[in-house]
């Protein structure tokens, strides 16, 4: 409350300007303390210290990069799905969307030999965003819940990637070094396909917290009914965050291929829980309306993260999806408490303000 | 002050003529017409299901009328979303406030339209600064960083309004604005009204009270079976008469109060205390007795009875029920031990929408009816259509949901629910917001006749007519406080609102 009442004041009167800048420190750090993303990025923290003390090996540069390099693909799809979710539909399509894309790379490169990196790039992204498409018109215009649509489309999706692909799959030695080297080569340790999702990450984080599109996508999400009667074009909104996953899962096809040697016709089967998982304990309210992409991001750090820290703490591999379980309860747990808190709190100070 | 007489040669900015909107079989629009001019109030009164809500959707572009003749500033328009409306200069206020709950009071404001820094990003400072300075311009005190949930009906609306006034409106349209609002509110918003009418909008309001729609509107239109039925100068025209054109007929005794004879105490609340939100409230309520509970909204008197069903923990004091000590904190108990709560939000917290009047009527009783754990159909048919009929509930079928009901009708069937349980104590929470003139008269009429049956009535309602029409003894609450306890024959509407307003002591 006293940052509420000090910083007009400050704008007007110019009290001492170390006040002033204490008044907004306070305010920042108490924004920071709130946040969703605070809670998921310190486990984070916690595992990664915890992990290497008791194996050193873990931290290693090498280390490091696969971290990140398993982390890639999932942070790219929670993105897309944290566009989606914070509308209040969801996405279960994405792992057969990067299923598809990644077979069309290996399919482009093994069949139009010296075809550029860039087309194959463009091509996948405008395949994942022409699925993306089709998921949003049908939730739009049947106004049937995306979780039925989206697992339709699921099931559709990897079909079509089972006839077109049959038994066949694509090697990375059809493919150009160049695009193998994405996920070799580094920069300041960092692989670059994990650069490029760097990028993603911050641009659609942009888009969401500075531009009127990305607000209105809190809006749908926070109430739709609310949103509609406002004038605020929801199905538009809607449709243009299911393109956005699409054109994202498309992406993430792309350097699926680049990343892992084989792309055939289950590739990316089962990837739309771990992205949806990824999305939830990074803060994303699974009923829209709030939650960050960086939240997101970082959720799908900690999850692949978790995996391979229970492998180098040698815990066993059939409790690493428990513990991956119990990850996901807390994390809504958390987030029940806090609001819970920030509830009673609203109650206590404004009862105070009467 | 701008006068009938100086509107009267002034183009209408807003106009509606024989407007047409059907439903599938539905008319839910025979003859929309209405004329709004810049610098004028303008009423709509009617009963629940008149056509008010479905006229003012078309006026906003949510619905989009089947023929009739639509102009503004005398040009033809047709409005093919709520987007067009605005960007027409038309900003509505719906009946349930329409804000986003995760989002900050600021962004509410100005989403879609907040204001843009360096590279077209949305500035946070410049919506805040914008935000602050609208709310000093209202002379209220909401933080913009805040987020809505949570907050008040009343600050709700002042955001609302916070919204139309940024979007410097030509025509602001409010769907019962004042149906949540008491006392200071309204003043509030009434003053706001009139500041915008004088700085030449047009304002239209649907409005329930009679008071607020003589005391504030230059001109009433009627509307009655969704259509027009008459515009007059509100200087020209009385109560009775606009009552008659509502309904159709006379209404006679608008509270039906009969004599109960009063027994023994049935709810003792005593030191009731609940941090941040009352304090120290006791009183009792005797069987047979309807205890009115007053006060401004904000005062805690939902917050009491919230309190007392078990919905909310409360810190201090105890409650007993016929003698015996309530459990504190369990619905289900309170039910059991004989408590109904026909709650303030009857869409939200009162009906389940989907389901069907017969389902909703039925809902609390589904143990008794069920067996082997079973719901027997048949018995809950015939159960729901008896209480249905009891009360009268106009329903073209039992099985239609509840949400096809008018607001009055839907009333009804929330107190069928509880009455089904026979309750020994029911709290009615504004039992009629929001509901037209005919149907007020019988739930007025079907809470006397449950004292008469010897049940204890607690009545929370802003409306001090019926306050003071209907209860045997007024409670009093301001500021999480008890402030008076007012018998019947001493009950005025001076006495209620002083208690009701009126600081002791310290504060200003």
């Amino acid at each position: 409350m006293t940052n509420v009442k000090t910083s007009p004041s400050s704008s007007s009167s110019t009290p001492p300007p170390t006040a002033a800048q204490a008044s907004i420190g306070r305010s920042a750090l108490s924004k920071v303390m709130r946040s969703r993303e605070v809670p998921v990025a310190s486990a984070l923290i916690v595992l990664v210290v915890v992990t290497t003390a008791v194996n050193p090996l873990f931290l290693t540069p090498q280390g490091v990069k696969d971290l990140l390099l398993n982390a890639t693909i999932v942070i790219i799809l929670a993105v897309g799905q944290a566009l989606v979710i914070i509308t209040r539909n969801v996405d279960l399509s994405v792992g057969s969307m990067l299923g598809l894309t990644a077979y069309l790379t290996g399919t482009l490169f093994a069949d139009i030999p010296g075809i550029p990196i860039a087309v194959v790039f463009l091509a996948g992204m405008l395949l994942g965003g022409a699925l993306g498409a089709l998921n949003g018109l049908l939730v739009t215009i049947a106004k049937v819940p995306a979780l039925v649509i989206t697992l339709g489309t699921l099931y559709i999706y990897r079909g079509v990637n089972n006839a077109w692909a049959g038994g066949t799959q694509y090697f990375a030695g059809d493919r150009p070094r160049g695009f193998s080297n994405l996920s070799t080569q580094t920069v300041v340790g960092f692989p670059l396909i994990t650069l490029l999702a760097v990028v993603v990450v911050i641009g659609v984080a942009i888009v969401l917290a500075y531009t009127r599109t990305g607000r209105d996508l809190y809006a749908i999400g926070s109430d739709p009914e609310a949103a509609r009667l406002f004038g605020i074009p929801v199905t538009r909104r809607v449709l243009g965050a299911f393109i956005a996953s699409g054109i994202l899962a498309g992406l993430a096809g792309v350097l699926y291929a680049s990343r892992y040697n084989a792309v055939g016709a289950t590739t990316g089967t089962g990837l739309e829980l771990d992205v949806v998982a990824a999305a939830v304990v990074g803060g994303v309210a699974i009923f829209g309306g709030s939650g960050t992409v960086v939240g997101a991001a970082i959720g799908a750090l900690l999850l692949t993260t978790i995996t391979s820290a229970l492998t180098a703490l040698r815990v066993d591999k059939f409790w690493q999806q428990a513990i991956v379980g119990v990850l996901i309860l807390s994390a809504i747990t958390i987030d029940r408490i806090v609001s819970l808190y920030r509830a009673r709190q609203l109650r206590m100070s404004e009862a105070r303000d009467v | 002050m701008v006068t009938n007489t100086a509107t009267a040669g002034i183009r209408p900015v807003l106009e509606l003529h024989h407007a047409v909107k059907t439903f599938g079989p539905v008319v839910a629009l025979a003859d929309g017409t209405i004329e709004v001019r810049p610098g004028e109030i303008h009423a709509l009164v009617g009963e629940n299901g008149a056509g008010k809500s479905t006229l003012i959707k078309v006026l906003a572009g949510v619905h989009q009328p089947d023929s009739g003749d639509f102009r503004l500033n005398g040009e033809p328009v047709a409005f093919r979303s709520p987007a067009d409306s605005k960007a027409a200069g038309v900003s509505v206020i719906y009946q349930e406030p329409t804000l986003f709950p995760d989002l900050t009071v600021a962004e509410n404001i100005f989403i879609g339209r907040q204001p843009r820094g360096r590279g077209g990003m949305i500035s946070r400072q410049a919506m805040r600064a914008q935000a602050r300075e609208l709310f000093s311009t209202l002379g209220v005190p909401i933080d913009p960083d805040r987020i809505a949930e949570g907050l008040s009906i009343a600050d709700q609306q002042i955001i609302e309004i916070a919204k139309a006034i940024s979007l410097d409106a030509r025509v602001l349209i409010m769907d019962e604005p004042t149906a949540a609002l008491s006392g200071v509110e309204v003043e509030r918003l009434f003053g706001v009204a009139r500041s915008l009418r004088d700085g030449g909008a047009g304002i239209l309001f649907i409005s329930h009270r009679f008071d607020e729609v003589f005391g504030l509107s230059d001109r009433i239109t009627v509307m009655r079976d969704g259509a027009f039925i008459a515009t007059h100068d509100t200087t020209s025209v009385t109560i009775d008469r606009i009552v008659r054109e509502m309904v159709g007929r006379d209404i006679s005794a608008l509270f039906p109060k009969a004599e109960a004879t009063i027994g023994d105490t049935v709810l003792e609340v005593s030191g009731l205390g609940r941090a941040g939100v009352f304090h120290d409230v006791s009183f009792t309520v005797r069987a047979g007795e309807i205890v009115g509970l007053a006060g401004l909204v904000g005062a805690g008197r939902t917050e009491v009875a919230r309190a007392i069903f078990g919905i909310d923990r409360y810190d201090a004091g105890s409650v007993t029920l016929g003698g015996a000590p309530l459990k504190p904190h369990d619905p289900q108990a309170s039910i059991a031990a004989g408590i109904g709560l026909v709650p303030e939000d009857r869409r939200k917290q009162g009906l389940v929408m989907e389901l069907s009047v017969t389902r909703n009527a039925t809902l609390t009783l589904r143990s008794s009816l069920a067996r082997f754990g079973i719901i027997d159909g048949g018995r809950e048919r015939r159960t729901g259509a008896d209480w249905s009929s009891r009360l009268q509930v106009k329903t073209a079928s039992p099985d239609l949901p509840v949400s096809t009901l008018s607001g009055g009708n839907q009333q009804k069937v929330v107190l069928a629910k509880w009455l089904a349980t026979d309750p020994t104590l029911l709290i009615v929470d504004e039992p009629t917001r929001g509901i037209d003139v005919g149907t007020k008269a019988e739930v007025h009429r079907l809470i006397s006749d449950l004292a008469v049956r010897g049940i204890a009535v607690l009545m929370i309602s802003s409306e001090l007519p019926e306050v003071l029409g209907m209860a045997d003894r007024v409670l009093v609450m301001r500021e999480g406080r008890l402030t008076a306890t007012i018998d019947r024959a001493d009950a005025t509407a001076e006495s209620v609102m002083f208690a009701a307003t009126h600081t002791t002591g310290s504060a200003a």
